[in-house]
């Protein structure tokens, strides 16, 4: 049974989640201003939150700055779309994820189970020496990687790219973040290096680079490997 | 009788000018003038106590500024009311107080009074004379009441220096006069005056033996009062006669007269002006002063210029119609102008210079008389001998001694030769010679000739003329000879003068027409207020050899400068404010705000004004010149009708918007009313019958209930997606560009339409290492919309394609539908759509204003072999290098 603080201003989309939650065996907390946010938060020590950005007490960014990076509480946020740049924001301050309004329950419990996954872990501390994301088989120590069985040729920066995507897959990673990993605490490439360098990645790893699998695009704001092939719906 | 009839019947004109009249004085503040015949009579109590008597009605009373003189019975009498704090102004060092004229504007109480109209204000004040404060509180709406001395008015300005023999200096229009609209005579028989002044009621007391010797004499009084009760009777008569003319009595119609006034430089003018508004007046006329400019003459001195604006603005206050002209002949100008105007008396002064000079250039008079016909000319005598005018300098001489060097060498070798010829030729040859070379010398100018020919008589007499090689003449035709030879030369460098003269003169009208042409020309090209302001600019600091800016009202910051490099500190605004707000010239040279550095000239059209023309000579420039007058007079306005036609335009083309949004709301409103409505009433239907039916119904039904609630969720996001893209776009959202991998962008928006593509054949054509200058984020929503486009009317297989052309990038997708039947152009606009496919044709309007913002075009047209093509054109600018490495082996270990 997991604890989720749901922050949302909207007393219908607060029904929904409890409802679609609350079917998948989660405890739902209520909140709808950010002072009863950070309020249920401290008394029921989620799992989970689950935060709308546009609050009528403030900027759900608030929330977020009153958490990190004391607790480790994985935070999902909630926004629209055409508004990436609050997206990045937030996912700069300290978020784990995003959903675009609106969104269907599978998306949701999917992008939960992700979180939760990460939060399982250690955070922040060494990746596994070998990670395998779908049919991406990646061996850390030797430096090599191999896509359904057949190895490929990465340059090191490619290689870092794809170790800081797999090590939390299904999560998305900001530019600045993906920057941050591969050139360090001062990037002073620019956005478009990384994206040329994550085309040519992905030119590698898959299999139809225009219609990419695994590694896609969140347009605005980063890059996400994913954790399991799309289902169509 | 017709003229009878013409007298008995007013005439619309005047008629127009009634109800006119009625209608502002209906609207507008009222003046009311205490009037009387010299200090002392008790104007400023009388108004002092009917002040009272107003404030006991009830009315909102103040005084703005009183003088007490020291008397106490008439400080006791402002004791009660309110008063105005006055205005401080340090001039010299001297603390002067004055009527502070902002606070009373602040304060706006119903009526003022204001003492002492004529008072000429402290340098530094807003107006020079504080009867134009009092106009100011007029045009605010403010009542006045004021107090004036008949000695004042300026029309009477030398009937009272004749009377007194004091030249008065502050004096009030009489256009102020005839506004008022009461006029109270305070009246005093001059015994008790005198009575009053030696009981040291008037003035205080030190002051009284000076007043009283100067001014306060018997006959004095008397002469004046006649004259106050004179005028104020005048004014019941005008009163009277406007009172029949309202109530249709029939009774003597003047006729039309009409006055033109010939004034100058010279002082006697100032006498004509005053003479004739005398005239005008009696007759009831409307009068002109006009000023002619010869062509050829030499510009009037700076001095003669001031002169002559001072007269020329007298004549304004004194309630004339001002008119510069301009001609070959004094007369003959004026004549045509007063023939074209209607014009039934002219009046000219009488000549103060001898006869010898009408012999020589033609009496104005003369002529004037001469060509009169129909038209009454009326001579009228200056008061005084004047000082004859300056005499203008004659010749724009060419400079320098060159002229007279080459003046000599004619006469030595004209000389030289004749002694060579003189044994073979009459002496009558050798003064040819001699008159040649003095033509030759006399070309530059008049000092030059006058040389020539003195050389000229003195060697021709010395080596010529018997006996030979004295100065002694033995035969007196030779005199003559000498006499011949002197005009000559005169008329000859007089000739050349006159000519060089007209020359420039052509030159100085052609540049000036050149370049009117030009600015008419450039303004004419303008659309908006800031390029008009540009030129003008550029044109008038061209033109005047002076600072210029143009300012233009704007609804947030007041006057704005729209061009011009002139900064414009705190006093300089005001006056441009002043003027827009009066719409009267002010400024530098005026009598508003005189001690300002700018000259503010209102651009005016049909009583509004659209904008300031701010000039600023340097230092120590001269006064503007007639030409340059005229300049800037057609300059103005020029710039006046472009700044009107801009107006127009700005409007014509706010209706044209006004009416794009009106449609665009019509159809959004409909758009919604189908396309909203169509989703929400299924998924509303569906949702209704799970939870009501749901036990009942197959498990199949359901389920396509489900979906169908599904669907249309997403319908509906969509619909509202496009039109939120839209909206962000058309209001002026600036696409956040980046630069963007092709194959990163065409990956993102497949990877979106996963879900709708996935059993969807489409083929990918991407150019490899293509860098897109774009907003990742809009035109991902750009292919988008081209797939659903695509999905919704096309069939598959689609086919992507981003390829380089040339400085351009060209974005495609590509089907095998039944092709594009609409026009292309019509097929992106908004809600424009097939029309069995559903939802709103918004999705092609978001594309052409993404591509649109992103500086490209969108085009629609058919593919040869079936389908039809969505093409996008945007920039490619300039990539920047990026140093990706060459595939490298991963195995290698850094």
């Amino acid at each position: 049974m997991t604890g989720i603080v749901v922050i949302d201003d909207d007393p219908h989309v607060r029904r929904f989640l409890r409802a679609a939650l609350g079917g998948h065996g989660h405890v739902v907390h209520e909140a709808g201003t950010i002072a009863e946010g950070l309020a249920q938060i401290k008394l029921h020590q989620p799992q989970l939150v689950l935060l709308d950005l546009g609050l009528p007490d403030g900027d759900g960014l608030v929330v977020l700055r009153a958490l990190r990076p004391e607790s480790k509480v994985p935070v999902i946020v909630l926004s629209a779309r055409g508004q990436e740049g609050d997206k990045v924001a937030a996912l700069d301050s300290g978020a784990d994820d995003y959903l675009t309004k609106p969104f269907g329950t599978g998306e949701l419990m999917a992008r939960i189970r992700v979180a939760l996954r990460h939060s399982g872990q250690t955070g922040g501390g060494a990746a596994p020496d070998v990670i395998d994301v779908g049919p991406i088989h990646i061996d850390q120590p030797r430096h090599q990687v191999t896509v359904g069985g057949s190895v490929v040729h990465l340059t090191p920066i490619e290689f870092k790219i794809l170790v800081e995507l797999a090590r939390q897959p299904g999560r998305v990673l900001t530019h600045r973040q993906l920057g941050h990993a591969v050139w360090g605490a001062t990037p002073v490439e620019q956005s478009h290096t990384l994206r040329v360098h994550v085309a040519a990645l992905r030119r590698k790893i898959e299999h139809d680079p225009a219609r990419p699998t695994w590694l896609v695009t969140e347009a605005g704001v980063g890059y996400r490997l994913r954790d399991e092939a799309p289902k169509p719906s | 009788m017709t003229e009878r009839d013409d007298d008995e019947r007013p005439n619309p004109d005047a008629l127009l000018a009634q109800v006119k009249a009625e209608e502002q004085r209906a609207n507008r503040a009222r003046l009311k003038i205490f009037f009387g015949a010299s200090p002392g009579v008790g104007k400023t109590y009388s108004m002092l106590e009917a002040a009272r008597r107003a404030q006991a009605d009830g009315i909102d009373v103040v005084v703005g500024i009183v003088e007490t003189h020291g008397r106490s019975e008439t400080a006791a009498l402002v004791e009660g009311l309110p008063v105005l704090p006055r205005k401080l102004i340090d001039h010299r060092g001297v603390k002067l107080e004055e009527l502070d004229i902002d606070s009373a504007l602040a304060r706006k109480p119903t009526l003022i009074l204001v003492d002492e109209l004529a008072h000429t204000n402290a340098p530094g004040s807003r107006h020079v004379k504080r009867w134009q404060d009092v106009i100011d509180l007029l045009d605010a709406g403010i009542d006045v009441w004021t107090t004036l001395n008949v000695q004042h008015v300026e029309s009477l300005g030398d009937v009272i220096q004749q009377i007194t023999g004091v030249k008065v200096r502050e004096t009030v229009p009489d256009a102020v006069l005839e506004r008022a609209d009461e006029l109270e005579l305070v009246d005093l028989p001059p015994e008790e005056l005198l009575e009053r002044l030696s009981e040291g009621k008037v003035y205080v007391p030190e002051q009284v033996a000076r007043a009283a010797q100067n001014f306060f004499q018997r006959g004095n009084l008397l002469a004046l009062r006649e004259l106050a009760l004179r005028r104020t009777a005048e004014r019941v008569d005008a009163d009277v006669l406007a009172y029949r003319r309202e109530h249709g009595i029939a009774a003597t119609w003047p006729t039309r007269e009409r006055i033109l006034v010939c004034i100058g430089p010279s002082p006697g003018s100032e006498r004509l002006l005053r003479a004739t508004k005398r005239m005008a007046e009696g007759l009831h006329a409307p009068w002109v002063a006009a000023t002619v400019e010869l062509i050829g003459a030499p510009p009037h001195s700076a001095k003669d210029a001031d002169r002559l604006d001072a007269h020329l603005r007298l004549a304004e206050q004194l309630g004339a119609d001002v008119v510069r002209l301009r001609g070959p002949n004094v007369a003959a100008v004026l004549l045509e102008y007063a023939r074209e105007h209607n014009t039934t008396r002219i009046v000219a002064g009488k000549p103060t210079h001898s006869r010898w000079r009408d012999r020589l250039r033609g009496s104005l008079l003369d002529e004037l008389i001469r060509g009169s016909g129909p038209i009454e000319v009326h001579v009228i005598a200056p008061l005084e001998p004047t000082e004859p005018p300056p005499a203008t300098p004659m010749i724009a001489e060419r400079r320098g001694l060159w002229p007279f060097v080459v003046a000599m060498i004619a006469i030595v070798t004209a000389t030289a030769i004749g002694l060579a010829v003189y044994p073979y030729v009459a002496l009558a040859d050798i003064t040819m010679l001699y008159l040649i070379a003095i033509m030759l010398a006399s070309l530059p100018g008049r000092g030059p000739s006058l040389l020539a020919a003195s050389l000229a008589v003195a060697a021709f007499d010395f080596c010529f003329v018997p006996p030979r090689f004295t100065f002694a003449v033995s035969d007196a035709r030779h005199l003559l000879t000498f006499a011949v030879m002197f005009a000559a030369g005169l008329v000859i460098s007089t000739l050349t003068v006159r000519l060089r003269r007209q020359e420039r003169d052509a030159i100085l009208r052609e540049r000036r027409t050149a370049a009117l042409l030009a600015f008419t020309r450039e303004v004419a090209a303008a659309t908006d207020e800031e390029t008009v302001a540009v030129v003008a600019t550029r044109h008038l600091e061209e033109g005047l050899d002076a600072a210029a800016a143009v300012l233009v009202p704007d609804p947030t910051a007041g006057l704005v400068a729209a061009a011009g490099l002139m900064a414009l500190a705190g006093q300089d605004e005001t006056v441009a404010r002043w003027a827009f707000d009066h719409r009267r010239i002010a400024g530098h040279g005026t009598d508003t705000l005189p001690g300002a550095r700018v000259l503010a000239i209102p651009l005016v059209d049909q009583d509004t004004a659209l904008g300031v023309i701010a000039l600023q000579r340097r230092k120590g420039a001269p006064v503007f010149e007639a030409d340059q007058v005229h300049l800037l007079d057609a300059l103005a306005r020029q710039t006046t009708l472009a700044l009107a036609r801009v107006h127009l335009g700005a409007q014509a083309r706010e209706a044209a918007l006004r009416a794009r949004t009106e449609e665009l709301r019509s159809s959004l409103l409909s758009a919604v009313s189908h396309d909203l409505r169509t989703p929400l009433a299924v998924i509303t239907g569906a949702a209704t019958s799970l939870r009501d039916d749901g036990d009942r119904l197959a498990p199949g039904v359901r389920a396509e209930l489900l979906s169908s609630i599904v669907d249309d969720a997403r319908r509906l996001e969509r619909v509202l997606a496009n039109l939120l893209q839209l909206t962000r776009v058309e209001t002026g959202l600036q696409p956040a560009r980046e630069w963007v991998p092709a194959d990163e962008l065409v990956g993102a928006a497949l990877t979106r339409l996963e879900d709708a593509l996935h059993d969807v054949a489409v083929e990918v054509e991407v150019e490899q290492d293509l860098l897109l200058w774009i907003d990742p984020v809009l035109f991902e929503q750009v292919l988008i919309n081209l797939l659903e486009n695509a999905l919704k009317h096309a069939a598959p297989p689609f086919e992507i394609r981003v390829a380089r052309e040339g400085e351009r990038v060209a974005i495609e997708v590509a089907d095998r539908g039944r092709g594009v039947a609409e026009p292309v152009s019509r097929l992106f606009d908004k809600f424009v759509r097939a029309s069995s496919a559903p939802g709103v044709g918004l999705g092609l309007a978001v594309v052409r204003a993404i591509v649109e913002a992103h500086g490209g075009t969108v085009t629609a047209e058919n593919r040869p072999d079936g389908g039809a093509v969505f093409r996008a054109l945007i920039p490619a600018g300039t990539p920047p290098v990026t140093a990706v490495a060459k595939p490298a082996a991963a195995e290698v270990r850094p």
